[in-house]
């Protein structure tokens, strides 16, 4: 069985939607090792993919020219990632809710709702181009005997 | 040479396409744009198409793939047609629930039950 253990890494990628294919594979190979559920690591998959698209295409504009900034760090207990573009940043709090009205019949708009939906904490900064998101690694419940013998 | 992937499966039963996305995971762009060719090139053969999205292999999708499928839906309604999901993993079926495109899809346990469903609708 691999052993927890603490990773902290950072790296520039190119604004093309495959350069975060191997970023992807460290971060859930380092989550697996440390013992996260399939949902969890589920939920990191999603919002490092859409934080990474809206990175290179809202933020970079695919400029090649202009790189994302990923750092990440998982330990046991919570898995932290900040995405940095290098864009002109934008507002979260103008983006339209996808989930009601004619925004619910658009063919996009929904990787932020995702992002804020699959992980717990969701910090945007440096005026929308700095992006700070958490997972927590869920709790296992005890089971039915681990609760009796406690009692 | 670019690599070419089997994107869909097609199957006909009764009036209804049933349309297999054979992808694990439908994430990347170019991937989408591949999968709405191949899917519009089916709808567009028939006049009012009852379609049948068999989700039984797809374990990974994005907000684009979402994007997709509205499109589909789009295309589909224009011409009366009919459109059912089915098949859909829990994890993705979440994503379904969060983005409240359930107001929007029909979505099945199966292939039998979205035909079945399609050809009472009929």
């Amino acid at each position: 069985m691999a052993s927890e253990a603490s990773t902290s890494y950072s790296v520039v990628l190119e604004s093309k939607p495959n350069a975060i294919i191997e970023v992807c594979k460290q971060i859930l190979s380092k989550l697996e090792t440390n013992n996260f559920s399939e949902e969890d690591i589920f939920s990191v998959h999603l919002a490092l993919e859409e934080a990474f698209l809206n990175a290179i295409r809202h933020g970079n504009k695919m400029d090649p020219n202009k790189g994302v900034k990923i750092a990440y760090s998982i330990d046991s207990d919570k898995a932290e990632i900040t995405m940095v573009d290098e864009g002109d940043g934008f507002d979260p709090e103008a983006i339209p809710d996808p989930r009601y009205g004619e925004n619910l019949y658009k063919a996009y708009g929904r990787g932020l709702l995702l992002i804020h939906s699959y992980m717990d904490a969701v910090k945007f900064s440096e005026r929308g181009s700095c992006l700070n998101m958490v997972k927590y690694k869920k709790k296992a419940h005890p089971t039915e005997n681990q609760t009796q013998a406690k009692a | 040479m670019a690599e070419i992937k089997p994107r869909i499966s097609v199957e006909y039963i009764g009036d209804a396409t049933v349309v297999t996305l054979t992808d694990e995971k439908i994430l990347e762009e170019k991937d989408i744009r591949a999968l709405q060719e191949s899917i519009m090139s089916v709808v567009e053969q028939t006049e009012r198409i009852n379609l049948v999205l068999n989700f039984g292999n797809v374990r990974f999708l994005s907000s684009a793939a979402l994007g997709l499928l509205i499109r589909i839906s789009k295309k589909i309604y224009e011409c009366d047609g009919q459109l059912r999901l089915c098949n859909i993993d829990s994890k993705i079926h979440e994503i379904f629930k969060i983005t409240r495109l359930t107001k929007i899809f029909d979505i099945y346990q199966d292939v039998e039950s979205a035909t079945e469903d399609l050809f009472t609708a009929n």
